[in-house]
C-alpha cells in the first residue's frame, strides 16, 4: 500500500504542478508540454484506480493526437509573448469563478455521499462491476448494449462537428493544376516507356 | 527488516535484473542493426560495406559509437536548451518503454498487461514528440520543416495502424500482447488478414520515418531534417532511438501478424528450436525487409504521401475492419 501512496502523491503533485506551469509558464509551446506532462500523470492516476483502458486511450487520444495538433498550431503562431502576458491577470476572476464553482460542485457531491451512504450506492453502478472480466470487456458491454443510443449520438454530434468544419474551411481554387493519379496508372504501357536492345559498343 | 526486504527491496531488483537482460540484447541488437544495415545495402549496391574495423568490420558499431562520444556537444546559441535536450532523450526513452510489455517468448515480458497493444500503440504515437521537439528547439529553418513534416505524416499513419490493430482484436478477442500470439496456434494472421498486414507494414516504415517515407529527414531537400543542429550524443540519441524504433514496430509485426514466438509448424523439429530463437528470428526477417526497401525504392513525394495515408490506407482499413467484423458475426467465428 505504500507503494500506491507514493504513486499517488507523485502523479497527483506532478499533475498540479504541471497545471500551475500551463498557465503560468511564459512561452507557449512550453505550456503545451506541461499539458502534456498533465495529461500523462491524470493517466497514472487512472491506472493506479484500476481503470487501464481509460488511461491508454487518454494518452492515445490526448497525448498522442490532440496534444500534437496543439503543438503545431502554437509552434507556428508568431506571436509577442510579453504583450501576451500583459492580459494575463483580467482573466484571473473568470478563472478563479470556473475553479470555485468546480470545487463547490464537487463538495456536494462527496458531501452528499459521506451524510448519506445509500445515495453512494444508488449511482454507483447500473449493472453490477464484474469481478472476472478486464474492464475493457466491462466497458464495452455497457457501451454497447445498454448505451448504444447515446454512443452512437455522440458519434453523430463528432461527425457534424467534422463536416462543419470542413464546409467552414474548405475554398475551391481554380486554376490549380492537379495530379490525377488514376488517369497516370491507367495508361497502357507502350505509351509511357519503350524497350530497346542497344547493341555492346554502340549507342541508341 | 526482513519483511521490507521481501516485499520492496527483493521485488524491486528483480525487476531492474528483467529490465537489464531486456536492455542490454537490445542496445546490441540496435548497434548491430546500424552495422547490418550498411552490409546489407553495401551488398545490394555491389560494394563491401565496413569491412576495417575488427573482423568482416564486427567492431564497426562500436568505433561509431565511442566516435560520437568523443565529440563535442553543441548547442546552438538561439535554441531553447532544456527542450533542445529533452528531445533526443525521449526519443531515446519511449523506443526503450515500449519493450515492457513485448513478449519474447511464451511467460518471457516483463509486464504482461490486459492492455498491451493499446500500451504499444500509445508509445508509438508518442514518438512524434521528440522529432517536433527537437524541430522547434533547434530554432532553425530545416528542422523545423522537418519537425511539421514528420508530425502531419506520424498521425496520419496512425489512424490507419490503429484500424489494423483493430482489426487484429476482431480476430483476437483480447488487448493482451500473448493472447494475440496464443490466438495464432492454428493460423498466422497474416493469411486470413493479409491486405492489413501490407498496411501495417507500409504504416510501419512511415511511422519510423524509414525509407521510402524519410521525409522528415530528407538530406537532399532538409539537409538532414529535424536533426541538423545535433551533434555527439545528442544526435546518437536520436539514431540509436529510429533504429529501436525499428525493432519495436518489427516486434508489433511479428506479434500481430507473423505468429511471435510461435514455431512455423507444430511439429517436431521445428519445436525443438526455443520459441525466443523463432521470435528474433522473425524480427530479423522483418528488419531485413526494412533494409531492403530502403535499398530499393525512391523517396515518395510529399502529397503522395499523404494521399496514400488518407485517401488510399485510411478508406480501405475501415472497410477492412467493416468486412471482418461481419464474416465473425456472419460465420459465427467469434474469438473464445
Amino acid at each position: 500500500m505504500i507503494i500506491q501512496a507514493f504513486a499517488f502523491y507523485l502523479f497527483a503533485l506532478t499533475a498540479i504542478a504541471a497545471g500551475v506551469m500551463v498557465i503560468s509558464a511564459r512561452n507557449p509551446v512550453h505550456s503545451v508540454l506541461f499539458l502534456i506532462l498533465a495529461f500523462f500523470n491524470a493517466a497514472g492516476l487512472f491506472i493506479l484506480l484500476g481503470a487501464e483502458f481509460i488511461a491508454m486511450i487518454l494518452v492515445i487520444v490526448y497525448v498522442g493526437a490532440v496534444a500534437v495538433l496543439f503543438l503545431f498550431v502554437v509552434m507556428m503562431l508568431d506571436i509577442n509573448f510579453a504583450e501576451l502576458r500583459e492580459g494575463f491577470l483580467q482573466y484571473l476572476p473568470i478563472g478563479a469563478l470556473v475553479g470555485i464553482i468546480l470545487v463547490a460542485e464537487l463538495m456536494l457531491i462527496f458531501g452528499s455521499w459521506v451524510i448519506n451512504p445509500e445515495a453512494a450506492q444508488i449511482i454507483a453502478a447500473p449493472s453490477a462491476a464484474p469481478a472476472e472480466i478486464t474492464n475493457t470487456h466491462a466497458l464495452g458491454r455497457l457501451i454497447y448494449t445498454e448505451y448504444i443510443y447515446l454512443f452512437q449520438a455522440a458519434g453523430l454530434v463528432l461527425l457534424v462537428a467534422m463536416i462543419g468544419a470542413i464546409v467552414l474551411t474548405l475554398r475551391k481554387r481554380p486554376n490549380v493544376r492537379r495530379q490525377r493519379i488514376s488517369e497516370q496508372i491507367s495508361r497502357p504501357v507502350e505509351d509511357v516507356i519503350e524497350i530497346k536492345d542497344v547493341p555492346t559498343g554502340s549507342g541508341i | 527488516m526482513a519483511e521490507f526486504w521481501f516485499t520492496y527491496a527483493w521485488p524491486t531488483i528483480w525487476i531492474v535484473i528483467k529490465i537489464l537482460f531486456i536492455v542490454v540484447p537490445l542496445l546490441i541488437a540496435v548497434a548491430y542493426l546500424t552495422y547490418a544495415e550498411r552490409k546489407v545495402i553495401g551488398f545490394m549496391q555491389l560494394r563491401m560495406g565496413p569491412n576495417v574495423v575488427g573482423p568482416f568490420g564486427l567492431l564497426q558499431p562500436f568505433a561509431d559509437g565511442l566516435k560520437l562520444m568523443a565529440k563535442e556537444a553543441i548547442i546552438p546559441t538561439g535554441s531553447n536548451r532544456v527542450v533542445f535536450l529533452l528531445a533526443p532523450m525521449i526519443t531515446f526513452v519511449l523506443a526503450l518503454v515500449g519493450w515492457a510489455v513485448i513478449p519474447v517468448a511464451d511467460g518471457w515480458v516483463l509486464s504482461n498487461i490486459n492492455v498491451g497493444i493499446l500500451y504499444l500503440f500509445a508509445i508509438s504515437s508518442l514518438g512524434v514528440y521528440g522529432i517536433i521537439m527537437a524541430g522547434w528547439a533547434s530554432n532553425s529553418k530545416y528542422p523545423f520543416l522537418g519537425a511539421l513534416r514528420s508530425a502531419a505524416q506520424m498521425i496520419s499513419y496512425e489512424i490507419s495502424i490503429g484500424f489494423v490493430i483493430v482489426t487484429v482484436l476482431l480476430a483476437v478477442g483480447s488487448l493482451n500482447l500473448s493472447d494475440i500470439v496464443l490466438a495464432q496456434q492454428k493460423i498466422w494472421f497474416f493469411i486470413p488478414l493479409f491486405p492489413m498486414f501490407v498496411i501495417f507494414f507500409i504504416s510501419g516504415l512511415a511511422e519510423t520515418n524509414r525509407a521510402p517515407f524519410d521525409l522528415p529527414e530528407a538530406e537532399a531537400e532538409l539537409v538532414s531534417g529535424y536533426n541538423v543542429e545535433y551533434s555527439a550524443m545528442a544526435f546518437a540519441l536520436f539514431f540509436l532511438g529510429e533504429y529501436a524504433n525499428m525493432i519495436l514496430i518489427s516486434a508489433m509485426t511479428v506479434i500481430l501478424f507473423l505468429g511471435g514466438w510461435l514455431a512455423p509448424f507444430d511439429i517436431a523439429p521445428f519445436t525443438w528450436v526455443p520459441g525466443v530463437i523463432w521470435f528474433a528470428l522473425k524480427v530479423s526477417f522483418v528488419l531485413f525487409v526494412f533494409l531492403w526497401v530502403r535499398a530499393t525504392l525512391p523517396r515518395y513525394r510529399y502529397d503522395q504521401l499523404m494521399r496514400l495515408g488518407w485517401k488510399v490506407f485510411l478508406p480501405f482499413s475501415l472497410l477492412w475492419v467493416v468486412v471482418t467484423a461481419g464474416a465473425i458475426v456472419a460465420f459465427d467465428w467469434f474469438p473464445k
